[in-house]
């Protein structure tokens, strides 16, 4: 028999493990050996304060009432975990980037810091979670009354609300120990999540006690088990369609918009991997939390008197076999479900209440005294936060007696699920669009949670108790379609899925239809561009303007905040990186946006966004400086493509320079043959000059006139050469030097031609190569140096002469005009020129062979090119056109110069 | 022209990490889809066993636990070859206090 005092005594002593346990962690934590404290598995159990008592117990008695849909209250936070990819993993970065201390923080930094926002979802949030912590409450002041009611000696269960109050006070006691040691939400409760991990340890291992219990020792075995689940009054529960894809929605959203889930999922997360792990481990615990509610729950109805209530066969099965021992763990296991969430909720509300009630309204009265801040802001903040859970606590406390023990409170748990969930049209919107806007959120919550106040929350009291039995039926003053529970018409559904449907539907066309139509404000656009990009840029973008000299100020201020140690070596270390050596950095943007997310994780966005403004004393971004973000932003990428071109202009440059050191090279080498070359063309003619000369002076005497004459005309032949060479050379190097004159007259290209032909010797077919004119396109009037001009011609057909290599050699010669050029080739039938020395024949003393060299010093094209450059026009190699090809353009006479 | 550092083909390790995320982005869709499978077999009016409807509930489950548990250890891999491909040390989340 187990005795109210030893119950009370098991409670007690359970309670102080638990402060033994935290404290350990806490001491742990404060000497730096964090260790697996900070591990994923510690992170994972945190997040089981989503089983409350409500689901502790409640999961079998609504097995018991409605069959399998109990399951799809942890089967949308499975999908929700799994799916981290999506929504999880981009809040917990969010949280860590802008250091979000609360839901509420995060709605309010999103959408510009605003503290309207902040006010709302703290209220709803203070609104929805009220009555479950009463639910807690409530469950474990009735988990006494199971084991009096199971005694067979009976004692008389002691005043209920006592024992509320007490357990109240326990747990306020306890969360204000350790939940507020430090004052920057953003560090871990280390004491708090460590004692959090110990409890759900504890409320898994009491569940699968139990269920092992039922089917092992109660039915026993698996297949008995099956028997009796099939022959169970609860396989014939009607399957209703629209709460299973309803409640499973709900709950989905539930795992993150309530405060405690937001609290240990996003707020307490040390490290984002830990997330990676629970997206299995969480929804593993989840599995075997509901493993055994189906047996427990069908045993429980074929045992149990009729009458009993199924909410505690987990207590009542094992009592009434005898198994006291299982019941005590229970017992505990319950106890463990109602305190760890009533503890981080009290927690996550207390947080939202100093940072977004208690903090404005003090910063409102400050600025009406002093221009700064003054005080001991740190000391205040802790003060209103334990204020706050002991308010928490004591508003669940009166809740709990006001509807104590009423129908009321056993459903609360779902109605509080949609009334919280009204906040995610505005964080999934805020963190995946970034169009949402404040406006559109403000009016999206107030019309949502409206809504559910109206058709779900304040109905649920029953008829007459709030909302008179009238309305209920008739809608207010007799207008039908306004009915609470059947809105619009729409009537014949589940009340909490009609509620659920109208209040987050509206919500969301308000939301969105009002941020259409809305232009946000400069800071919402910043944040939004923040929240919604995290993983592109987690620097963070400016947020404010460089200011005059308020670092004091601003040092003043942290100080009382953050503690003097922390403020100083914070500032300390913001002006070494600005490479000054004092205390007090230049509040640059960057520094200003810094302080201010220091200064959130200890009093929430808005509030340090006001302090910090208040201080610095203007608004603190404008549409300008955002357009000079974006514009940086634009440089950077203007930056990398210049970058991108340069590197392919280098490219380019380094290709074009192999080509000239190629060209290089060979001209060297031809240098090199050609100097042996010249020397030999130089010395052809001297020696037979030398030869023919000492013929002459040996001789002379004896000489006939004709040897005489034929004599010396050799070596006036080859001194004409010798000195035909040296002009080449002379002619060459004057008109490289620039040095050369130009005698521009007017002329036509018909006739030069004509008399470049006849100079070769090539007139009417008599010379070695047949050339081919076409006179019709020769007639152009040039206005040039002809003289010259003629050299370039006569050098083309000399050259074909020489050099063309066909039986029947042919020079065809084409004139064209394009533009304001004349383009006169100069084509023949032979083998042409080898691509390899394409690109040399114009240089000096290029020659391709000694193929019909003789007498040529190479220097003929070199000229020709000097020439044509000297003329405005141009001389190239013509590829591709069946032999020896070369282009000659030049501009035609213009008519203004012809007419000169 | 392209932007700056988002190549149109990957290495043959990136490739399988980004299929390893949509791979994450799908499987809660798919868990998704079939637990909605009740809906179907009531439309169809012939009423399920509640113990295949449990066999069926908890079997599906476990799988999808089971799923998310592999392409974790897929992912983490993932991530850890790219951080280390990178030259950059595995990022831990630490403190993102870098302005």
């Amino acid at each position: 028999m187990i005795s109210f005092d030893v119950l009370v005594a098991v409670c007690l002593a359970y309670v102080v493990l638990l402060f033994i346990v935290a404290f350990i962690a806490e001491r742990r934590a404060g000497k730096g050996q964090i260790g697996w404290l900070r591990s994923p598995l510690i992170y994972t159990l945190s997040l089981s304060v989503y089983c409350t008592a409500w689901t502790f117990y409640g999961a079998v008695g609504y097995a018991a009432r409605s069959g399998l849909e109990f399951v799809t209250i942890y089967l949308g936070p499975t999908l929700m975990l799994v799916g981290w990819w999506w929504a999880l993993r981009k809040l917990v970065r969010i949280g860590k980037t802008q250091r979000i201390t609360s839901i509420a923080d995060l709605i309010s930094s999103r959408y510009g810091k605003s503290n309207l926002l902040g006010v709302l979802v703290t209220l709803m949030a203070v609104i929805g979670t009220t009555p479950y912590i009463a639910l807690q409450l409530q469950s474990v002041t009735l988990s006494f009354s199971v084991f009096s009611t199971a005694n067979s000696r009976g004692w008389d269960l002691p005043d209920q609300n006592a024992t509320a109050l007490w357990v109240a006070a326990g747990l306020a006691l306890f969360t204000v120990l350790f939940g507020t040691r430090n004052l920057d939400a953003n560090e871990r409760h280390h004491g708090v999540v460590t004692a959090i991990a110990l409890e759900a340890v504890v409320k898994l291992v009491a569940l699968l006690t139990v269920g092992i219990f039922v089917v092992w020792g109660v039915a026993g075995g698996i297949g008995e088990m099956a028997e009796r689940i099939a022959a169970s009054p609860i396989a014939e529960t009607a399957f209703r369609p629209g709460r299973w894809v309803g409640l499973m929605a709900i709950s989905a959203m539930a795992i993150i918009a309530l405060p405690r889930m937001f609290q240990v999922l996003v707020v307490e997360n040390a490290d984002e991997h830990h997330l990676a792990t629970a997206s299995w481990a969480f929804p593993l615990y989840l599995f075997l939390m509901s493993l055994f509610v189906v047996p427990i729950a069908v045993i429980g109805l074929s045992t149990q008197p009729a009458g009993s209530n199924p909410d505690f066969f987990v207590l009542s099965v094992p009592l009434s076999h005898g198994r006291e021992g299982i019941a005590m763990l229970s017992f505990l296991g319950g106890f463990s479900s109602a305190t760890s969430m009533v503890i981080v909720a009290a927690i996550a509300l207390s947080t939202m209440v100093s940072n977004h009630i208690v903090m404005p309204l003090w910063l409102s009265w400050q600025s009406k005294g002093a221009a700064s801040v003054s005080g001991d802001v740190r000391n205040l903040v802790l003060r209103s936060r334990r204020f706050s859970i002991a308010g928490v606590l004591a508003l669940g406390y009166f809740y709990f007696r006001i509807t104590g023990g009423s129908e009321a409170l056993a459903k609360i748990g779902l109605i509080s699920f949609t009334g919280v969930a009204q906040v995610m049209p505005a964080l999934l919107g805020g963190i995946f669009w970034r169009g949402a806007t404040r406006r559109g959120a403000a009016v999206g919550l107030v019309l949502g949670f409206v809504v559910w106040a109206y058709t779900l929350f304040l109905p649920s009291f029953g008829p007459d108790a709030i909302m008179s039995a009238a309305l209920l039926s008739e809608g207010p003053f007799g207008i039908g379609w306004l009915r609470p529970e059947a809105l619009f018409g729409v009537g014949g559904m589940d009340p909490l899925v009609h509620a659920m449907f109208w209040s987050l539907s509206l919500n969301a066309f308000a939301f969105f239809a009002l941020s259409l139509t809305g232009f946000p404000s400069p800071l919402e656009r910043l944040q939004g561009a923040q929240f919604v990009n995290v993983f592109e840029h987690s620097a963070a973008a400016r947020g404010w303007t460089q200011g005059a000299a308020e670092a004091e100020d601003l040092l003043v201020m942290s100080q009382r905040i953050l503690g003097p140690d922390e403020a100083q070596q914070l500032f300390h270390q913001a002006a070494e990186k600005q490479g000054k050596k004092s205390f007090l950095p230049d509040t640059t943007p960057d520094f200003l946006a810094h302080l201010e997310r220091e200064l959130s994780g200890s009093v929430g966005g808005a509030t340090a966004h006001a302090m910090i403004g208040q201080i610095v004393g203007r608004s603190s971004v404008s549409v300008e400086d955002l357009m000079a973000v974006a514009d940086e932003t634009a440089q950077m990428l203007e930056y990398s493509n210049q970058l991108e071109a340069k590197s392919e202009e280098l490219s380019r440059t380094a290709r074009q320079l192999r080509e000239a050191n190629d060209k290089l090279t060979e001209l060297s080498i031809q240098k090199d043959t050609f100097l042996s070359q010249v020397s030999h063309e130089l010395r052809t003619p001297m020696t037979s000059i030398r030869a023919f000369s000492e013929i002459l002076m040996e001789g002379g005497s004896e000489m006939s006139p004709e040897e005489l004459t034929r004599y010396s005309g050799i070596i006036h032949e080859e001194a004409i050469r010798l000195t035909r060479l040296l002009d080449d050379l002379l002619d060459l190097s004057v008109m490289e030097n620039g040095q050369v004159t130009i005698n521009a007259q007017d002329g036509n290209l018909r006739s030069l031609l004509d008399r470049a032909v006849a100079a070769t010797g090539s007139l009417d077919g008599r010379g070695r190569i047949r050339i081919l004119r076409d006179k019709m396109h020769e007639d152009v009037a040039l206005y040039t140096d002809t003289d010259r001009l003629s050299q370039v011609f006569i050098n083309l057909i000399t050259n074909a002469q020489k050099y063309c290599d066909a039986s029947v050699p042919e020079l065809r010669i084409r004139a064209r005009r394009s533009g304001g050029m004349v383009a006169i080739d100069f084509i023949d039938n032979g083998s042409g020129i080898p691509e390899k020395s394409q690109a040399v024949i114009f240089e000096k003393f290029a020659r391709l062979s000694d193929r019909n060299s003789a007498g040529s010093a190479g220097l003929g094209l070199a000229i020709c090119r000097e020439i044509m450059a000297r003329l405005g026009g141009d001389i190239s190699y013509l590829p591709g056109q069946g032999g020896a090809a070369f282009r000659v353009t030049l501009p035609v006479a213009e008519a203004a110069k012809a007419a000169e | 022209m392209k932007p700056p550092g988002r190549p149109l083909f990957l290495a043959r390790r990136n490739y399988s990490a980004r299929r390893a995320t949509d791979a994450a982005r799908l499987l809660p869709l798919v868990g998704l889809f079939l637990f909605l499978m009740p809906l179907l077999w009531q439309a169809d009016g012939g009423a399920r066993s509640l113990t295949g409807q449990l066999i069926y509930i908890f079997g599906l489950w476990a799988l999808l636990i089971l799923g998310a548990f592999l392409l974790t250890k897929r992912l983490s891999r993932a991530a850890d070859g790219q951080d280390a491909a990178a030259g950059r040390p595995v990022s831990t989340g630490g403190s993102d206090d870098q302005l």
